[in-house]
């Protein structure tokens, strides 16, 4: 069965599989990823802040997220967008949001609520003897987790972080349901056309293989660094 | 705004001719909890065994419960469950293949295996990883009474592993919950693919996504108080 | 006297969108106003809604809708009196093409959407660009003709389709059990049926024509003799609630249904070859196809054609 299999239609749509899918596919990553960073390290503050509404705000977002199946979130979002968009800047009508900046929304959103974990666990893993310090050395609270906190909170939790973004590039793949050109919607497109669902999928299946393959190799190496440093 | 907001449409009939669009989100809501216990049921086996398989002190067998976690784990959820639904049948024998094919409600058994192959990498891990948090004298100690390798696991490690590792797998259950959603890629009738028909038919989009967003929550809370339940009349007296 | 207010005034126009922004824009409202300030209308587009919007071998929209669309364009930047008009592409889905028009996402939806009462109140039509009704093609081997003949089977129709909600108002109503599954586009939906998953996929036929003449092997389908609707009129969607949009839409499509260019238009994708393989769907113009182009009507109704 296998050697009946036909790489020729592989081999002529690369340059749209790659040139177009997997270039939507890692552009979404690398910005939602880093997007969701900050947000989900924002979240984080606002989660440990210790004032109640901001506190139970953060606690209730990252809950909500968690809760939901991303497939039902990209649904929301993509209808939701322009209209909270329209809300935002006070216009009449719903503004136009383009298919990339609504996924890239959407992401950023709900990844911001899973690094907001991470970055929790980062924070608190940080002796509370550290921050007393700094502000005994005359540091605002600013101050003490830009300098003193949040740099070792990423660092610990690096290996994390990445591992997080590579679950991330997995998930872009979802982007499927709503008919855009990620590295899978690419591969689909070609396979429904010309009938070779076989192929096309086995292709994509070993590419996000070797890449998440080899990511994860890099971030377990990664780990071994960083806790010698330690 | 344009939007019109309608939350009396749930009490509407669905043109399915099978009731009201809120039944049509509760018959959603069913099949995705029972795709989420079959496939759960499958994880946590098969998951376990990969993960003893990992501790086992054979190289061979860690070997295959390694390439299997880094199989499953590197291949996106939606492609592993194409690969099941539109690959796999192609790949068997002409006949097998047809059968298979056919087969009535052929996505919710095809989603039921693609989950459960995926969750078990998940659970395979936190198995490994709660075996590997008991310290050594616990197996040792099994084998001084006389215990085989499968008695040691059976009566001492597992039960401490799995007490250990309940609130990682309660999530990795939500997980697995949450993933059935994927499933509707391959036409299974769940609640994230009943709230997107609802809102294709009435198509009031919102009341849809809000209605489903508020199942999901209410799931969310019943499973985790079921697990704190769980984990309270699990708990070993004295233990921590 | 009035000539010359006449020429000042379009003096006037001609040297305003660089010189005097507002002047204009102030008095134009909705989805025209929008264009004039950004410069560009975005096209809502199809993957598999072969002739009428569909991915060619480049993997770029072509089709019959997609070109009304585009002279739809070239109709609003004349309108707007615009140097340049930037079109932009969003793909859309039969699932996500109403919310997406709503919330203004796309401006126009250049597909294979039907016109009907009930999509009316969520969003506007133009003038009818084709008529079709609601069949099922199945394996011939299958010996599925009649819907009867779909009793206990399982059916594959495109969710958010006018055909989903038919086949299961149909399997409601003659209690025939069949299992409906939703696929997110026709080509998903066909695959299903050429690979076995589906015995049959319920759609327009025009469609499912296309489809089976791309097919691996056309011989190998058969497309139901019984209809499950009535002829229904495809449109050209826009957003509800904007006349003014709305009149140059209608004006644009009248316009071109009613010329020599819009006859061939029809007769490149239904009666040439057309990419990306180069088949045929040798629908010559019917007498009705020819009564839609030449007194355009933007009737859901299906018994005005």
């Amino acid at each position: 069965m296998l050697a009946s299999l036909d790489l020729s239609v592989v081999a002529t749509s690369l340059p749209y599989l790659f040139g177009e899918g997997m270039v939507f596919t890692l552009t979404l990553t690398a910005l939602a990823a880093s997007g969701g960073l900050v947000l989900g390290t924002g979240l984080a503050l606002l989660r440990l802040s210790g004032v109640p509404g901001l506190t139970h705000a953060a606690k209730l977002y990252v809950e909500l997220m968690r809760a939901l199946p991303l497939v039902l979130v990209i649904f929301w979002f993509y209808f939701l967008v322009p209209y909270l968009g329209a809300w935002a800047t006070g216009a009449a009508h719903p503004i136009q949001v383009g298919p990339f900046a609504s996924a890239l929304v959407t992401f950023t959103l709900f990844e911001a609520a899973y690094f907001a974990e991470i970055m929790r666990a980062g924070i608190q893993s940080i002796p509370k003897g550290q921050s007393a310090a700094a502000r005994a050395l005359g540091m605002s609270y600013a101050q003490t987790m830009r300098l003193v906190v949040l740099p070792q909170a990423f660092r610990n939790m690096l290996p994390l972080l990445l591992t997080q973004t590579i679950v991330l590039f997995q998930d872009t793949s979802l982007v499927y349901v709503l008919s855009l050109t990620d590295f899978l919607g690419a591969a689909s497109k070609v396979a429904q056309r010309d009938g070779r669902l076989v192929e096309m999928y086995l292709f994509a299946a070993l590419v996000y293989f070797a890449v998440c393959f080899a990511a994860s190799l890099l971030v377990r190496r990664l780990q071994t660094r960083i806790a010698i440093v330690r | 705004m344009t939007y019109h907001w309608n939350w009396g449409v749930l009490f509407e009939p669905s043109p399915e001719g099978t009731g009201t669009y809120a039944d049509m989100l509760l018959s959603g809501l069913a099949w995705t909890v029972l795709t989420a216990l079959g496939s759960w049921a499958i994880a946590f086996g098969l998951g376990s065994v990969i993960g003893v398989m990992r501790t086992l002190p054979s190289r061979a067998a860690n070997a295959v419960g390694a390439a299997y976690v880094e199989l499953f784990r590197n291949v996106p959820l939606l492609v592993q469950m194409f690969l099941w639904y539109f690959v796999l049948p192609e790949l068997l024998p002409e006949r097998i293949g047809a059968a298979v094919k056919q087969m009535p409600d052929a996505p919710f058994y095809t989603a039921v295996l693609c989950l459960g192959f995926f969750t078990a990498a998940r659970v395979a891990e936190q198995v490994r990883a709660g075996i590997r948090s008991l310290p050594r004298g616990q197996a040792l100690a099994g084998t001084a009474l006389g215990l085989t390798v499968a008695q040691t696991y059976r009566f001492v490690l597992l039960p401490n592993a799995y007490r250990i590792i309940l609130p990682p797998l309660t999530s990795e259950f939500l997980n697995n919950l949450k993933n059935t959603s994927v499933a509707l890629t391959i036409g299974l009738l769940e609640l994230t693919a009943r709230a997107r028909a609802m809102q294709e038919f009435s198509f009031q989009v919102f009341e849809a996504f809000t209605a489903a967003t508020l199942l999901y929550v209410a799931i969310n809370l019943v499973v985790v108080a079921g697990a704190t339940l769980l984990e309270r009349r699990l708990a070993v007296p004295g233990g921590r | 006297m009035r000539l010359k207010a006449a020429l000042l005034l379009t003096l006037l126009a001609a040297a305003c969108p660089p010189a005097c922004p507002g002047a204009w824009a102030q008095e134009l409202t909705g989805t025209l106003r929008k264009v004039k300030e950004r410069g560009a209308l975005t096209l809502g587009y199809r993957d598999a809604s072969v002739p009428f919007s569909y991915l060619d071998g480049n993997q770029k929209p072509v089709g019959y809708a997609y070109e009304i669309c585009l002279k739809v364009a070239e109709a609003v930047k004349t309108h707007l009196k615009l140097d340049r008009l930037e079109v932009k592409l969003n793909p859309v889905t039969s699932a996500t093409r109403i919310p997406l028009i709503a919330n203004g996402t796309i401006d126009l939806e250049c597909g294979s959407t039907t016109n009907n009462a009930d999509r009316q109140r969520q969003a506007a039509f133009t003038n009818t660009h084709f008529l079709t009704a609601t069949r099922f093609v199945a394996k011939k081997e299958k010996g599925l003709d009649k819907t009867d003949d779909l009793k206990g089977r399982t059916v594959v129709s495109t969710s958010g389709t006018t055909g989903i909600r038919q086949i299961n108002e149909i399997n409601a109503a003659r209690g025939l059990g069949m299992r409906i599954l939703p696929a997110k586009d026709h080509a998903e939906a066909f695959l299903m049926v050429e690979t076995g998953r589906a015995d049959a996929f319920v759609m327009d036929d025009v469609l499912l024509a296309a489809l089976v003449a791309g097919a691996k092997t056309p011989e190998a389908y058969a497309i139901s003799s019984e209809a499950q609707s009535r002829p229904e009129p495809y449109a050209i969607m826009l957003r509800k609630d904007d006349a003014p949009f709305k009149a140059v839409v209608d004006a644009a499509t009248a316009a071109l249904y009613t010329s020599p260019e819009g006859r061939a238009l029809y007769d490149r994708w239904f009666t040439q070859a057309i990419p990306p393989r180069g088949i045929n769907l040798q629908l010559p113009l019917s007498e009705a196809m020819r009564k839609v182009l030449s007194s355009p009507s933007d009737s859901a109704d299906p018994a005005a054609y």
